[in-house]
């Protein structure tokens, strides 16, 4: 999915939630998948204006789950450890958007390279 | 989409009607805090009953609206926050500090009744 304006972000987000429905998410689930996907795919609009979202089906052992990777090759993070530190922000955001995801999600990775880009693949697992 | 706003008595009740945009979020606070001094307004609701997520953009964008409202001299209560939201909400970390909620519509204007009847004995 492209995601460069903050309707892409409404429709990945609902593309989220359709797809953790289908693997069998709880409700309370789907709403972490979105949340998380609509926090990624603001990153991108907000910081690289433009990029993706992809969503894939995992599965471990038998029990399904749902990879978010969000990909952009905006700016990067300088500094990708103090970015998920709570309150860290350069955009004047809350400052909770990737450390917020991580909690909220089982995986969580990030690659940046200043002047790259940026991809941040999460997972979550049914439950 | 543009978020429908109502005048009732000395209240203003938006009700969300689906899932919004930031821009869209971002047009209601605005819509609000101009149509409290157009419309002298003592309180505000806003319905979140339609919306599955609320994230740290539209949390903020609340919370901002609330104490831009109150500013103005007016009070604001968000209703309708569902229970996988606000589930989602304090794994966040996203409080909405400072702000009212109430259960539904009809708990929001009690709140705002007993607020303003409480404000009227204290002047």
């Amino acid at each position: 999915m492209r995601i460069s304006s903050d309707l892409d972000l409404v429709r990945a987000r609902e593309q989220g939630r359709v797809l953790a429905g289908q693997l069998g998410f709880t409700q309370s689930d789907l709403t972490l998948v979105a949340t998380a996907i609509s926090e990624l795919a603001r990153n991108i609009v907000r910081y690289a204006r433009r990029g993706e979202i992809v969503l894939r089906q995992a599965e471990d052992g038998g029990v399904p789950g749902i990879v978010i990777i969000a990909r952009d090759e905006g700016p990067g993070i300088p500094d990708v450890n103090r970015a998920m530190e709570p309150g860290y922000s350069t955009a004047g955001g809350l400052g909770l958007g990737l450390p917020g995801v991580r909690r909220i999600m089982d995986k969580f990775e990030i690659v940046s390279e200043v002047n790259r880009g940026t991809v941040v693949t999460v997972t979550k697992w049914k439950r | 989409m543009a978020v429908p706003i109502l005048k009732q008595g000395s209240f203003l009740i938006a009700s969300i009607q689906s899932a919004l945009t930031d821009t869209d979020l971002v047009q209601l606070r605005d819509a609000l805090v101009g149509q409290v001094g157009s419309y002298r307004s003592r309180g505000v609701i806003v319905d979140v009953t339609a919306l599955d997520v609320l994230d740290s953009f539209a949390s903020r964008t609340l919370r901002d609206l609330a104490h831009m409202v109150r500013l103005r001299g007016a009070e604001t209560v968000i209703v309708g926050i569902q229970p996988e939201v606000a589930f989602t909400m304090v794994r966040l970390g996203l409080t909405l500090e400072g702000v009212a909620t109430a259960l539904d519509l009809e708990e929001g204007l009690f709140y705002l009744d007993q607020k303003l009847r409480s404000t009227q004995q204290e002047g």
